[in-house]
Formats: structure tokens, sequence, C-alpha cells
């Protein structure tokens, strides 16, 4: 193996630290007797709960560790595998830490946003793992630039031979292209919603044209392949045949260019919810603590 | 010698005639005029000849406000001229005033079309028919050339011209560009912008181009709305002067018979004439044929004819300091001065370190008489080497060594307030390791003095004693590959450490140089795989049968099925072997440098089960049966050693051509030339989450701009090869750096150190766009100051695009991946990958990337 996920980091090894330090929290919940409860109140709570906060502060440090750029302090793909299992192991500390005691306050609180932070990093590691390699086999080989690179030529090509046909075909075919949407706002980028449309003649001649959808480019598709059988001259259909090939082609290139988008933008969208929630967590901890002391 | 005075008849008599007004002819012609005043004359002794009708043509065609440098920095300017870096037009402004200021007598526009006689009575006809005498002719007319000529009737017209300047100044013309090369595409594409445009190709292709201007190209003459329009197999007949409408009629003469065009203007990019054919016409011999052989020239720059010096690039010395040296120094001695010349200071600290004191002059001689290889050398190309070497002295442990230590560090502490301090002997003490096995280092050693000990680094272990005016090193010189043995100085040993640069332009002016070393690498390479044990002498004879072969990418060496009686070593490069027929063939295996190549032919399997090609340009050594049975048959060979390999070499081949998939992946890396890399950045795709964190890092540890461009690149099979330095064998970009800033550290990393004067040609020479011309990018500002007073960019964002006022007063600078040398941590851009989808390999891991590949 040549090239290591960080799962397999050094052969897993912050997984074992991980399970060594559920395994000690749990030993050390075990140990508890008495007739305290077994919350953050005895010692062997005091200390999963310093354990926990220590763990939450230095999770957060890989957002500096990353930008350290000349830092000797171990590799950013170490930091991130222990980032991985350690955080893990968070949440069997932190629930120990509170035998599961919860209620409407704000220890409750930073237990919950402790709670979805890890959550969303399962999403993070889920979206790591199983998009890049779709990514990769959607570009086929290329970039994404190649692929806008070819689709501003089918523009292109699509066009002059739209110039070519009868009016409305010309119509059809330029207006679908003008308003093909790519991209958009964040829900249409993740789950590619495609707002296409394109403007067609109505059927009694010299009535107006209507906006239609287009999604996928279908409409537009099936438009001029409706024209094949009716053309007139043999050039006509040599004509619409070609225009059909280069917008089916320019289908393809689209529905890539979508997935393309969705993909990446889950590689990055869930970043956008784990790292202000990490803030919010610093945030409800300090309280947490603060309030622990202030009310012991 | 002759009196030269007033009287009318003899006005054309000159003592000295220099042809080139660059920097070269601009110095000597300075000196002239100084030397004229201090006499007292009133008319000048010397005439300066220009074909163009300015000085220092190349310099008035760089980009305006260009930087020109004043490389090398510890070399000091010698001239009446004077030259000190900075912007194109503050040097082109003070040559014209130093032009005035010294009343140099130069005639611009006349070219030298002939140069008959001999010293004391030259005959120089001239373009413009005329013809003068001299005494002395200096030649100082660069590299460049005069580009080629039309060659038709009209070619004088108003209108046509050799070279466009700024696209930008025509527009709604009617332009011909003549030419198929890259200048031509690149001039009509740029004018295609507002001018309707012909470009006219005597071939039917442009084959010459590059492969992104030939696409340009064919783009823009396919585009119907682009005004570029190509005649194929065409050139013109004549060209005539319109009466009214465009002012230009041209007769083309096309396949399809003569055709008529009207334009405005015809740019001719038909390449230059280079000046070899000229100067050889004078009766100057070259060494040999190679395109960048250099003349013979005497410690004084005069040629083999007498009375004729050749001085500046023409002479092998590209950068402008040297040559205006050279200009002011040869016309001191042909007035019969004998000044040092201006490197005198040099050699003096590269002998000052030496046990026994003495001028440095008769350090040089010596140092040439005591080493035979040396004394094929003239005394002015020796001299540069010694210039440009770096001395090593051996002493025992002891009160010698270290009083030596202390001189040599006195003269260092006085030269460190120098900006670039001058090379100095180097003190070492008897048994200090000069290099290890794995060092990479392409400079080669001659030993002038004492001996040296090689170990070879397997088992078993054999020391070679060599001794006074032997050499070594010429491996990795020759290859480019880390060296192989460890090499330790012996009792009194006196090193001279050449550089790959110095030691490539040697070779390729002196033909009995290029053989030793030849010969001595096809000794120790025979040595290495053969006869452990055997001596150079003993091998002699059989080294002298062995022939080197060159290939180039993609020529075969042998093929599948051929019945052969032979064995290659390759010297240089990279050999893919493959098995089946094209289409389909699998690659089995890539042989890096330094390995065998069909042994088994000899071994027992007279039939070849692979085909061989070259992956890149290489070399090899191709040993005969006759020979290898002489090799094989001495008692001390090593005949076990030699079958291991090749049964384990069998065994991998066999296992790679059942894995077809596997071999593909290795030819896709073969294709994009990675045979010749030694450290390359691989991505796997299946890993990569585009976070661009290892771009942002190179950024941030190399002065703000990256050297790596991620997302361009090739894949196959979710192997990703971003545009990035692979640090290869033999560095492309290495081969001309005028101020040799180009270097390889002795961990291997290929990095542009700050001389660079910023020419662009390694960028040119990279076949792998990893060189980047850039500015140097503003500083970070602190964390703070971005955070609070929003400065500049923070940690990983990207740089302000805005290069500093002091940026762009120094210029472009050539910015590539060093493999982040002296980073502790290691290469920034896979430490900073998060999910391990960067690494760097060299080549020995190519067959584990292809392994992983198997699940």
């Amino acid at each position: 193996m040549i090239h290591q996920s960080l799962l397999r980091y050094r052969g897993g090894r912050y997984l074992w630290w991980a399970v060594g330090l559920s395994l000690g929290s749990v030993a050390l919940y075990a140990t508890q007797g008495g007739l305290q409860r077994h919350n953050g109140g005895t010692w062997q709570g005091y200390t999963l709960g310093t354990v926990g906060a220590l763990l939450i502060a230095w999770l957060a440090l890989l957002g500096i560790r990353k930008r350290s750029y000349s830092s000797t302090l171990g590799t950013v793909q170490g930091w991130a595998s222990a980032h991985v299992y350690l955080g893990t192991a968070l949440l069997v500390v932190a629930t120990l830490h509170c035998s599961a005691e919860f209620g409407w306050n704000v220890h409750t609180l930073a237990y919950v946003l402790m709670a979805a932070v890890i959550v969303s990093g399962f999403v993070g590691l889920y979206v790591y793992f199983s998009n890049p390699s779709v990514i990769s086999e959607n570009r086929s080989g290329g970039s994404r630039g190649a692929l806008f690179a070819e689709l501003f030529d089918l523009d292109a090509r699509a066009r002059e031979l739209a110039d070519r046909c009868d009016p409305d075909t010309g119509l059809a075919v330029k207006s679908s292209i003008e308003r093909t949407v790519l991209g958009g706002g964040v829900l249409k980028q993740l789950f590619a919603l495609d707002d296409s449309r394109l403007m067609l003649a109505e059927a009694a001649a010299g009535q107006g044209t209507r906006l239609v959808s287009n999604t996928d480019q279908q409409t537009a598709i099936d438009w001029v392949a409706k024209r094949l059988p009716r053309a007139e001259k043999r050039a006509e259909a040599e004509l619409l045949q070609a225009l059909v090939g280069v917008l089916c082609r320019r289908q393809m290139i689209l529905r890539r260019l979508r997935r393309d988008i969705r993909l990446n933008g889950w590689l990055r969208a869930w970043l956008y919810i784990h790292v202000p929630l990490t803030i919010a967590l610093l945030a409800a901890l300090l309280v947490h603590i603060v309030v622990t002391f202030i009310y012991w | 010698m002759r009196r030269i005075d007033n009287n009318d008849s003899v006005t054309d008599l000159y003592r000295i005639a220099i042809v080139g007004a660059g920097p070269a002819g601009l110095s000597a012609a300075g000196r002239a005029a100084q030397l004229d005043r201090a006499a007292g004359r009133q008319t000048p002794s010397y005439i300066l000849l220009e074909g163009f009708e300015a000085p220092a043509k190349t310099i008035q065609r760089y980009q305006k406000r260009k930087h020109v440098m004043d490389e090398p920095g510890f070399l000091d300017l010698r001239s009446d001229v004077r030259f000190a870096a900075g912007a194109r037009e503050t040097i082109l402004d003070a040559w014209s005033q130093d032009i005035s200021r010294l009343g140099i007598h130069v005639r611009y526009g006349t070219e030298v079309a002939q140069v008959q006689g001999q010293k004391g009575a030259f005959v120089i006809r001239l373009s413009d028919g005329t013809t003068l005498r001299s005494e002395h002719v200096v030649l100082a007319i660069g590299l460049e050339g005069n580009p080629r000529k039309l060659g038709a009737p009209g070619e004088q017209l108003p209108g046509i011209q050799y070279q466009l300047d700024d696209p930008r100044e025509y527009s709604g013309e009617t332009i011909l560009v003549v030419g198929a090369g890259d200048s031509a595409i690149e001039n009509a594409l740029a004018l295609a912008e507002q001018n309707t445009v012909w470009i006219i190709n005597r071939g039917k292709e442009f084959s010459r181009a590059k492969d992104a201007n030939l696409n340009a190209i064919i783009a823009a003459i396919n585009d119907k709305r682009r005004r570029v329009t190509c005649a194929y197999e065409s050139r013109i007949v004549r060209i005539v002067a319109n009466p009214s409408g465009p002012p230009l009629g041209v007769s083309l003469q096309t396949p399809a018979g003569e055709q008529a065009v009207n334009c405005h203007r015809v740019i001719a990019r038909l390449g230059s004439e280079p000046p070899r054919k000229f100067v050889e016409s004078v009766g100057i011999r070259f060494p040999n044929q190679r395109s960048d052989a250099i003349p013979e020239l005497s410690q004084l720059y005069e040629s083999n004819v007498p009375g004729i010096y050749i001085i500046g690039s023409l002479a092998g010395y590209p950068l402008i300091k040297q040559a205006m040296n050279q200009g002011h120094d040869v016309v001191e001695y042909i007035h019969g001065n004998p000044i040092k010349p201006a490197d005198y200071g040099l050699l003096e600290l590269q002998f000052k370190g030496l046990a026994d004191e003495r001028d440095p002059e008769e350090h040089l001689e010596r140092f040439r008489s005591l080493t035979p290889m040396f004394r094929e050398l003239n005394a002015l190309a020796f001299r540069e080497l010694i210039v440009e070497s770096e001395i090593s002295v051996a002493y025992a442990d002891g009160p010698a060594y270290l009083e030596a230590r202390r001189t040599m560090e006195a003269v260092r502490a006085a030269l460190a307030s120098r900006a670039r301090p001058p090379r100095n002997t180097r003190v070492i003490r008897e048994g200090d390791v000069i290099y290890e096995p794995g060092d990479f280092g392409t400079s080669f050693f001659t030993i002038v003095n004492g001996e040296v000990r090689l170990e070879s680094a397997g088992t078993p272990r054999i020391t070679t004693r060599l001794s006074r005016g032997e050499f070594f090193g010429e491996l990795s010189l020759l290859s480019g590959r880390p060296r192989t043995e460890r090499a330790i100085a012996g009792p009194g040993c006196v090193l001279v450490e050449t550089p790959r640069r110095t030691m490539i332009k040697l070779m390729s002016s002196n033909e009995e140089l290029r053989r030793g070393i030849d010969w001595i690498f096809v000794v120790r390479e025979l040595q290495r795989h053969f006869a452990p044990y055997a001596t150079p002498r003993e091998l002699r004879g059989l080294a002298a049968k062995v022939g080197v072969r060159q290939f180039k990418a993609g020529d075969t060496l042998f093929r599948e099925g051929e019945t052969a009686d032979s064995l290659f070593v390759l010297r240089s490069g990279n050999v893919a072997l493959s098995r089946g027929q094209e289409p389909g063939s699998i690659v089995v295996a890539q042989i890096p440098a330094g390995q065998l190549i069909g042994e088994m032919a000899l071994m027992g399997d007279p039939q070849r089960r692979e085909t061989a090609r070259a992956t890149v340009a290489s070399e090899a050594l191709e040993v005969k049966r006759s020979e290898f049975l002489a090799l094989t048959g001495r008692e001390d060979a090593s005949r076990e050693s030699l079958q291991r390999g090749a049964s384990r070499r069998a065994i991998d081949n066999a296992r790679m051509a059942v894995r077809p998939e596997a071999g593909a992946v290795m030819n896709f890396l073969m294709n994009e030339g990675l045979g010749e890399a030694t450290n390359v950045l691989v991505i796997d795709e299946a890993l990569c989450v585009g976070c661009d964190n290892c771009e942002k890092a190179c950024a941030e540890t190399h002065g703000g701009v990256s050297r790596l461009d991620r997302e361009a690149g090739a894949t196959f099979a979710r192997i990703h090869i971003p545009i990035s330095c692979r640090h290869c064998e033999q560095p492309h970009c290495m081969k001309d750096c005028p101020p040799n800033a180009i270097r390889r550290s002795e961990s291997g990393e290929v990095y542009i150190d700050d001389t660079c004067i910023g020419c662009g040609n390694c960028q040119t020479n990279c076949p792998y766009d990893v060189i980047r011309m850039e500015y140097a990018a503003p500083p970070k500002p602190g964390l703070l100051s971005w955070l609070l007073l929003g400065r500049g960019s923070g940690p990983g964002e990207e740089p302000d695009p805005r290069p500093a006022e002091s940026a762009k007063a120094k210029g472009k600078k050539a910015m590539k991946c060093d493999a982040c040398l002296g980073v502790k941590s290691g290469p920034a851009c896979v430490t900073a990958c998060p999910t391990g989808a960067a690494i760097r390999i060299g080549p020995e891991r190519y067959v584990d990337l292809v392994e992983e590949r198997r699940t």
C-alpha cells in the first residue's frame, strides 16, 4: 500500500488509542460506588469531565494545526486520523461523565452541541470517503474546467446548427442554451436541482412565445427529435440529426457538471455545520464549566 | 606596426575592427576610445560595426521595463562603459550616453559580409558594398544571428518586417505572417485580435510548434468567427508596392496555383541564421559539428586565425558582465598591454588555501601540467574551469590543518560583507568523506595531487585508490543518478570539483575531453556490473569495443522475438519493457538508468522476450557476447549476482505480464515522463477531497507563490500527476541557465537560487510546464494585523495578487518546486494533506503504486 487513508494511518494507531481511552473511561466509571449520583460530582466524574474538556479543546486545535504550514508537530494526516478516532471516543467519555442525565439546561445544551458536532463529523467522514472516487470517475480523467470548455464548445456548435434550422427550432435550441442553469443556491447545488427553461413558439403562428421547463435538457431534445420525422429535405434531416447528437452530448456534459457540483458541494458543506457548531460548543462548554463551579 | 595617420588614402585602415555593438563590442570600443584619447589621437584607430540601427540589439528587444541582472555577483565589472543591474531602459540610456561621452566611432546598419586577409591586413567587406581594412578583428556578434530573409523579390519594401514588438500597435490591417514555428503562430494569434491575418506555411502542417500553439492555431483557422486564414504548402513568390489600396501586393505560390493577396504588412518569422557559417567563412575552426560547439581560443581570446579575436556569448560567455570585461581586456591585449585578467583576484582566492604559496598564474599552469586530461584544454577553457570549480585541499589533522583553516576563515570573514562572496579554497581533513552513496551531486572531481579512496556501496566492499591525474564522479555527471560509492579524501589530496554545467560545456567543445570521460565511464560501469576486481588497465581493450548508443524518446532498443547476442547497460534515461504486439502490448517493467537490459540473451535465452523502448531520451552501452564472455570469464567476475539479478527480473516481468491493468498504469506513468523523475508528487484521486491545502501549504512555505497546480495534470485509474516539479535525473531546466542558478542539492532537490536573472530559458526548456515566471508576492501580514486591521491575506488564503512596486522593479523570476529543501517536516504539500492523498515518491516505488491498484 502506498497511499493510506486517514483511517488506516499508521495501521490505525489512533483507533487503539480511542479504544483504550473508552475502555479506561468505562473502567473508571465502574469504580464509582456509594450514595452519590454517578455524574460529574464524583472524583471519577470530575476526571472524565476534565479529560472530555481537554479533548474538545485539542480536537478544535486541528483547525490551527491545519494552517500551521511549517509545523513539525506530526503531519496533518496524523492529526486528522487522531481527530476522527478520539473525537468518536469523546462520545463515550462525555456520556459517562454526565451519566446520561439530561434536562433542559445549559449542561445538556453543551452535550447536545457536542453530539451534533460529532455526528456532522461522521457525515463529513462519509463524504470524504465516498465522494472523491465518484468525482474522479465522473470527470473521467479531466477537470471541471475541461468539462466547461467542452460545454462551451457544444453551445457554440448547437447555436451554429440552430441558426440553419427553421425559426421555431432555432428559438427553442438557442433559448435552451441561454436559459440553462447550473448551480445556484446551496440547496440547488447540494441536490443538483435543475431550473433550466426554454422558450417555445406557440402552435399557431404569430401567437407569441411561452417559457417552459427544460429540466435535464429533455424538452429541447424532444423538440428537435419531434421535428426529425417531419423533415422535408434530406439536408434538413441531416441537420436535425446532427443537432440531436450535439444536444445529447450536451445533456451528458451538463449531468456530469451538475453531479460534480453536487459531490464537491457536499465535500465542503458539512464543514459549514461542523465548524460553527464547534464554536458554539466551545462557548457552551465554557458556560457549563463556569456554572458548575459557581453552583457547586 | 604600421602607422595610421590622417592621410585620406588610408583613413579606412584601422588598428581594430570590432564587429557587433552588443555589451562585448561596446566595451571593447569604449576601451579603444579611451586608449586613443590617452595617446592624444585625433582620429579613431578602431571602428565599431553594427548591422542593426542601434546598439545592443538583443537587449533592445527585451520587453519594456525588463529588469536586467548583473550576474555573476562575485565578478567585478571592468569597462569604460557603465553597467549595473536595472531596468532595460536605464541600461540602454547609460550605454547611449557613454557612446557619446566616449565618442565611440560606430557605424550602424552595416553588416559584415566577408573578412579576408591576415593579421595586420584584413579586408572587411560590408553589406552596403564598401570595404575597409583593419589590422585586427574582434568578433563580438553574439549567438542570436540575423533573421532569415524571405528570399523573394520585393523583400526590401517598407512594411516587411522580421519581428513584432507589440501586436496591439496594428489594427484593421491585413497582415501576412510567414512561418510555421512558435513565434509565427504566436504573432499570428496575437495580431488576429484586431487584424485580418494570413499565415503562410511552407509545409502541410505545423509540425515544429509546441502542442499548445498547434492546437490554438488549428482552432483559430477552423473558427469561422476569427479572421485567420492559413495557406498551406505555400510561399511568397514576389512582393510589389501597390499604387492604391493596401500598400503591398503579394503573389503566393499555392498548390492551386498562383494567388494574389493585398496586404498592409508582411511579418516573416523564419528563424535566424546561426552565426556559425559566417564565423567559419572567416577561417575559424570549431572543434566539432555540435550546435553548441565553441571555437578554440587562446588565453588572449585569439582564435586559430591570428589577428581575429572572439569575445562574448560566441566565445561561450553568455553573461553581460563577462562579455564587457572581455571587451575591455581584448583591446588591451591587442595594444600589447599585459594586464591581469579581471578574474585574477578570483583565482587568487581559489588557490589561497594551498600549502605552497605561488602566483595564481603559476598555480594554474601547474594544475594543468599535473593532469593529463586538463592538458587537452586550451588555456582559456582551463582558466574558466578553475574559476567555476570548487578547490578542496586535504591536510593531515594537526597544526598545518588548523593553520590553513584559520587562513581561509579569515579570508571568508573579509569577504562576508560582499553580497555574493567569490569561491575560495575549501580546507578539509584527510579521511573526510567527500560524498556518500545515494547523495545527489552532478559535479565532477579531478585529482590534482595526493590520493582519493572510492569504496563501493554493496557487499563485498571494494576499495579503489585513485591518484594524481585521475578523476571520479563521472557517473553522476553523465547519468544524473545519485552517487553509487563513497569517496574519501586521502593523504595530501588536492581536488578540483567542477559543476556539471561547466563540464558539459567543456565536453561539447573538446573532443578529447569527451572521449576521456566517456571511456572511464564505460570502464567503471563494466567493473560495477561484471568484473569488480578488474583494473582499468585490464579493461582498456574491452572498453574500447563497447559502444555508447543514443536513443530518442520512443526509439526501440530491441524487439520481442528477435534473436540477440548483446545486452545493454542503461547509462541515462529510462527504458520500458513490454510484451505483446501493439496495440494491446503490456508494459512489464521500467528500467531506470544504471541497470542492465536484455542480459538474458547472453545467459541462456537468446530470444528477446520483451520489446525495449526508451521512454525519454536515453543512452546505453551495448555489450556484445564476446566482451561479455571475456568479462565474466575472469576468475573474480560477479557471475552469481548477475544470474540472481536476471532470475529475479524474469519473475518480476512475468508477474507483471499477467496483470495488464498494472501494466496500463505503468504505461501511463511512463507517458507522463516519470521515467526520468526522481521525486514526483502523486495524488490518489480516491482520497483527494479537493481542499487545496497542498497548494496553500506550498504558497505559505514559498513566499506566497504556489509552485504546484493540483487540478492541472493528467489522471489515469485515479492516479493524478499534478503539475509540479518531478526533479528529473538530468533536469532539462538546467540546460542553459546563464547564471547557473538552477542547482541540485545533495539530497536530490532541484532548486533555483537567488541569482536567477529571469530570462525564462528554464521555463521554455521544461517539458512538464512546472516552472512559472512570477513577481515576488507581497509579504503576508501578521495574524493580528490581518484579523484586526484587514491587511493583506490571512493564513491559507490566496495571496494578494498585486505585486509590490519593488517586486515589479526586480522583474519576474523563475519559480519552481524545491521539494521543500531545508524544511524540517518535509514537503509541505505532503505533510499538509489531511487525507493522505498526496505523496511524493521516487521511481523505485512505482511498482508499489501499481501493486496497490490490484486491490
